[in-house]
């Protein structure tokens, strides 16, 4: 029941418009479906199965709109919740920044579907983890992982004849690996929409091998190092970055993104001249909807261009404000890299440190975009294009853009948390004290 | 419907982006409708339902538990509003204990039909998920209490004040801010009534009714010249306390220092006004120069230190493992409980779990295993003496019984070892926090909490503050800027030479801590008093972009 066909859906949609009265009538239909697994010291320790859909309605009378969600869909139920978000629009005030809905779009199709994934049972989730805990039984190591998948469904109508459906599935696992000393410790995490894509054996092998690997591991003075960020370290540091992409705060004054006098830094050299981003929700290795909240068409859009900011984000109202075309920001971010993988970028290296992932990273100043955190599960150091030993974890105290300032070199990129990103070898990256957490 | 019931969203993108930190989850209702609690003799009924389904099948324990959760959030921004929703989130979770291993499951509907459904999966699950235990669970024994209650106590249900008031209150806040200067200001109030219901094969059937406020905002001026901009957030604290934390009283205040300092009352219009005059100043403050301080640290700022420091690591749970893959493991392993002379801290530091103290964030009855809370000591004189567990690992510690610290967010979320209020006990002998600073020949006084980050195993952090000021030979000189300190933890409780007494005494909090996999928030409180810690290092977090 919780996944519904575009049919289905745009029926349900279609009645609910059918009952509404006001000037303007948004509504929106989602539904998922999924099952996790978690487990530690090599045990499942809790498990569970949920599946819901509701639906969500905004009616708005001149710039005044009200709100109200249900979870019930007969029809007695689909006309209380019309009446209920009237009734609320009716009393609220008036919004300034309302912005009339979209009419009819067309979007392209999207590939965020994937049937095997969709079609998992908690039988398929136990078997992945029973794959991961035989790794780690065999290799005489604790093992704490987590697997999730879900299938949902995301659907808009409004009363200017705007329809959007979008199915996708997911499926995530990671896994923490550590030896019964507790002196090493491994991490891996992955997701795709494809199923058949992860191999939680393979990926708990890496995890194991970094745990022993990284025992053992010896102090160096923190200081300013060129460091080899895995995609999912360097994933860590971007992801806080593309959220600045906003033109509003920008504009406003208050981002890293504000010009020095007044207005943006769109066009301005902000990054190493090696720096290329965009983000397209057609991309086959991470797709997405392709359209947003609004209804507005998400195309590929190109962010930074040989280090230049080519695009920011506006919203519908903003963009209004400022006479631009809204452009909307895309979960699929592709940062462009090389064809190096990581282990050549290893061999190229004289002097340098390997960061497998950063953790509980912190904005210490919005101007500079600052960040602090540690490094987690795996730091080694690397002579002569050869990592030589495991180190002791670091704090790290360094700003995303700063750090695309001092690009090296840029490996292949591979799907993690943040988008498409490439392993990265970056000059004079910061750390500031030792941590002896393993 | 009158004016005052009104309940709208300005638009949903806005609306999420506002509520990102803090958990409203369910369906939006009416105010009317949230004021109706569900009657105790069904929800009695209900459980029963459960419990009789769960044995039948097999379950050697079970419990139930039926929430209700309501969530009122109202958000503006300088002269309009962004968002109000009144939310409820209402159903059952049922837990059970058989063939040695936990099962869970949860229904919205609650029919008999659906209930017995719900038992019998939680039991289908325990039974697979027993084929992969090495070891069954082990339950500490706890008695049935039969049919008791349990609410905060408060002298005004905020649910119970019209949303316009609230409204008023919050656009004059911002009014204050805009008048003083500021070019952009956010205020925010949060409020949560947790209505549960407990009931488990043991005997217990506990009604519960909880409530918590937070009232909070950001004041932003910018210097477009310089191309720069600054903020600052309010002092309040999260409370577990009904609307009258929001009528001022002096006798509730501390002045005198740099800051007015609030207990368990808060004047938000004073500390809007301040915070709009304290921005010039960081505008123009002095960039710290990085080396050893003497920290003289305000409670509205020493309670996140004492959360990732000392509240997070002697989580029994995290020592254990079970946390490895998220929120970490802890630097204090078992080894270092049972030597008994573990130095935590210097002999100043006496760190006290709590579940009943009157206004903060964790006090309820009973935990959500019903057990009844209590308080127990963590930090002795500087010596960890004690974790914070639950019925299926206390016998780990060697307690007979839990500790209370079960909680879980919704009553579709399967509850788990959550951390208790965890508060740094006041010093015995008289002292004011202007006393404190009189002594301090180089240091830096801070209040509210800003950027923070702790490693996995709660050894390093890095936090900084809302203000900071420069101490010289006892003076308060000025404020600085780009501050921030870093430290291990064990090191850092050993500089601890000096807590102020109880009259400084103050409770902050967090709404939205988070842990487990899929992650769950929960409400915790840490109390303590100006307290002074000698020689840390403090590092410049200025850079500049190109």
């Amino acid at each position: 029941m919780a996944i519904l066909s575009k049919e289905e859906a745009q029926a349900i949609l279609k009645k609910v418009l059918s009952f509404s009265k006001a000037d303007f009538c948004e509504v929106s239909l989602n539904g998922s479906d999924g099952g996790n697994i978690r487990y530690a010291r090599n045990a499942v320790s809790t498990a569970g199965q949920i599946s819901v859909m509701s639906l969500g309605v905004s009616s708005t009378f001149g710039k005044k709109t009200g709100s109200a969600t249900i979870n019930e869909f007969d029809d007695a139920s689909l006309q209380k919740v019309v009446k209920r978000a009237e009734e609320l629009a009716m009393l609220a005030p008036e919004n300034p920044e309302f912005m009339p809905p979209l009419g009819p779009q067309t979007f392209p199709e999207s590939t965020t579907y994937n049937a095997n994934t969709a079609a998992m049972t908690p039988d398929t989730r136990a078997e992945m983890v029973g794959k991961s805990l035989s790794v780690s039984k065999a290799a005489n190591l604790d093992a704490a992982g987590f697997l999730e998948n879900s299938t949902r469904f995301n659907s808009i109508m409004n009363s200017k004849g705007l329809f959007a459906y979008n199915k996708g599935t997911n499926v995530s696992f990671s896994v923490t690996v550590r030896n019964k000393q507790g002196t090493g410790s491994g991490y891996i995490e992955q997701d795709f929409n494809d199923l058949s894509k992860m191999d939680t054996l393979a990926l708990s092998k890496i995890a194991a091998s970094k745990a022993n690997g990284s025992a053992g591991a010896k102090a160096i003075e923190p200081g300013k190092y060129t460091v080899i960020l895995e995609p999912l370290a360097a994933s860590d540091m971007l992801g806080n970055m593309f959220r600045g992409f906003d033109a509003r705060s920008a504009d406003e004054g208050r981002s890293f993104m504000s010009k020095k006098g007044g207005g943006t830094r769109l066009g301005e050299q902000l990054f190493s001249e090696n720096v290329n981003i965009y983000s397209d929700p057609l991309n086959l290795d991470i797709p997405s909807a392709p359209w947003n909240g609004d209804g507005l068409p998400i195309k590929r859009t190109q962010w930074v261009k040989d280090g230049i900011v080519k695009n920011l984000s506006y919203s519908r109202y903003w963009a209004a404000q400022k006479g631009v075309e809204p452009v909307p920001f895309s979960r699929s971010i592709v940062v462009e890299g090389g064809t190096q993988s990581l282990e050549e970028l290893i061999k190229s290296t004289e002097k340098g440190i390997l960061v497998t992932r950063f953790w509980y990273i912190r904005s210490v100043d919005p101007q500079t975009l600052l960040l602090t955190g540690l490094t987690r599960d795996g730091t080694f150091y690397i002579e002569n294009g050869e990592i030589k030993f495991p180190i002791k974890n670091f704090r790290f105290n360094e700003s995303p853009v700063i750090m695309l300032n001092n690009v090296e070199a840029l490996g292949k990129p591979v799907r993690t948390g943040s988008g498409m990103i490439p392993p990265m070898k970056i000059k004079d990256f910061t750390f500031t004290s030792l941590s002896d957490a393993i | 419907m009158r004016r005052r019931d009104f309940l709208f969203m300005t638009g949903i993108g806005v609306g999420a982006s506002m509520l990102e930190s803090v958990p409203v989850f369910g369906r939006l209702i009416s105010v009317e409708e949230a004021l109706t609690p569900v009657d105790v003799a069904l929800k009695k009924k209900m459980a029963d339902v459960a419990l009789n389904a769960a044995k039948s099948k097999g379950a050697t324990y079970a419990d139930v538990r039926i929430g209700r959760y309501l969530n009122q959030v109202i958000a503006t921004k300088e002269k309009r509003v962004e968002n109000v929703a009144n939310a409820e989130s209402y159903g059952m979770g049922v837990r059970v204990l058989a063939f040695g291993s936990w099962g869970f499951a949860a229904t919205n509907n609650l029919d008999n039909d659906s209930i017995a459904k719900a038992a019998a999966m939680a039991v289908a699950i325990a039974k697979g998920n027993s084929k992969i235990m090495s070891e069954p669970v082990q339950l500490a024994a706890q008695k049935g209490y039969g049919e008791v209650s349990w609410k905060t106590p408060l002298e005004k249900n905020a649910f119970e004040v019209p949303i316009t008031d609230k409204v008023d209150l919050l656009l004059n806040v911002n009014n204050e801010a805009l008048k003083g200067g500021a070019k952009y200001v956010n205020s925010n109030l949060f409020m949560v009534n947790e209505q549960k219901y407990f009931a488990s094969t043991d005997g217990s059937y506990i009604d519960q009714d909880i409530h918590r406020i937070w009232p909070t905002f950001t004041v932003t001026k910018i210097d477009a010249a310089g191309g720069k901009f600054e903020t600052r957030n309010a002092l309040s604290a999260p409370m577990g306390m009904g609307y009258e934390y929001l009528t001022p009283k002096d006798d509730e205040k501390i002045k005198g220092g740099p800051v007015t300092m609030y207990k368990k009352r808060y004047d938000i219009f004073e500390d809007v006004k301040e915070a709009t005059a304290h921005i010039d100043e960081k505008l123009k403050a002095k960039p710290v120069q990085p080396g050893k301080y003497d920290l003289v640290l305000d409670p509205t700022h020493l309670f996140l230190t004492i959360h990732e420091s000392v509240g997070h690591p002697t989580e029994l749970d995290r020592v254990l493992g079970y946390e490895a893959n998220y929120a970490g493991t802890s630097f204090l392993t078992l080894d270092k409980w049972e030597s008994k002379k573990f130095n935590f801290g210097s002999k100043n530091v006496n760190i006290l779990a709590d579940k009943t103290e009157v206004g903060s964030l964790g006090a309820v009855g009973y935990d959500d295993e019903g057990v009844k809370c209590g308080n127990w000591d963590i930090i002795k004189d500087g010596i960890l003496v004690n974790y914070q567990t639950i019925r299926d690992q206390a016998h780990i510690i060697g307690l007979k019984e839990s500790q209370a610290c079960c909680y879980a967010d919704s009553w579709d979320s399967i509850q788990f070892q959550r951390m208790p209020n965890v508060s740094l006990a006041p010093g015995n002998v008289a002292l004011t926090a202007a006393e404190m600073v009189k002594n301090v020949e180089k240091g830096i006084y801070m209040f509210g909490r800003n950027s923070y980050s702790i490693d996995q195993q709660r050894y390093n952090f890095q936090f900084s503050s809302q203000l900071a000021y420069e101490i010289k030979e006892g003076k308060i000189v000025g404020m600085l800027k780009d501050a921030a300190y870093q430290a291990n933890t064990q090191e850092f409780w050993n500089s601890c030479t000096q807590c102020c007494d109880k009259n400084d005494y103050r409770l902050g909090g967090t709404f939205s801590d988070g842990k487990g996999q899929p992650s769950q928030v929960s409400a915790v409180s840490h109390g303590s008093a100006t307290s002074r810690f000698n020689g840390v290092n403090v590092i410049n977090t200025g850079r500049k972009l190109g």
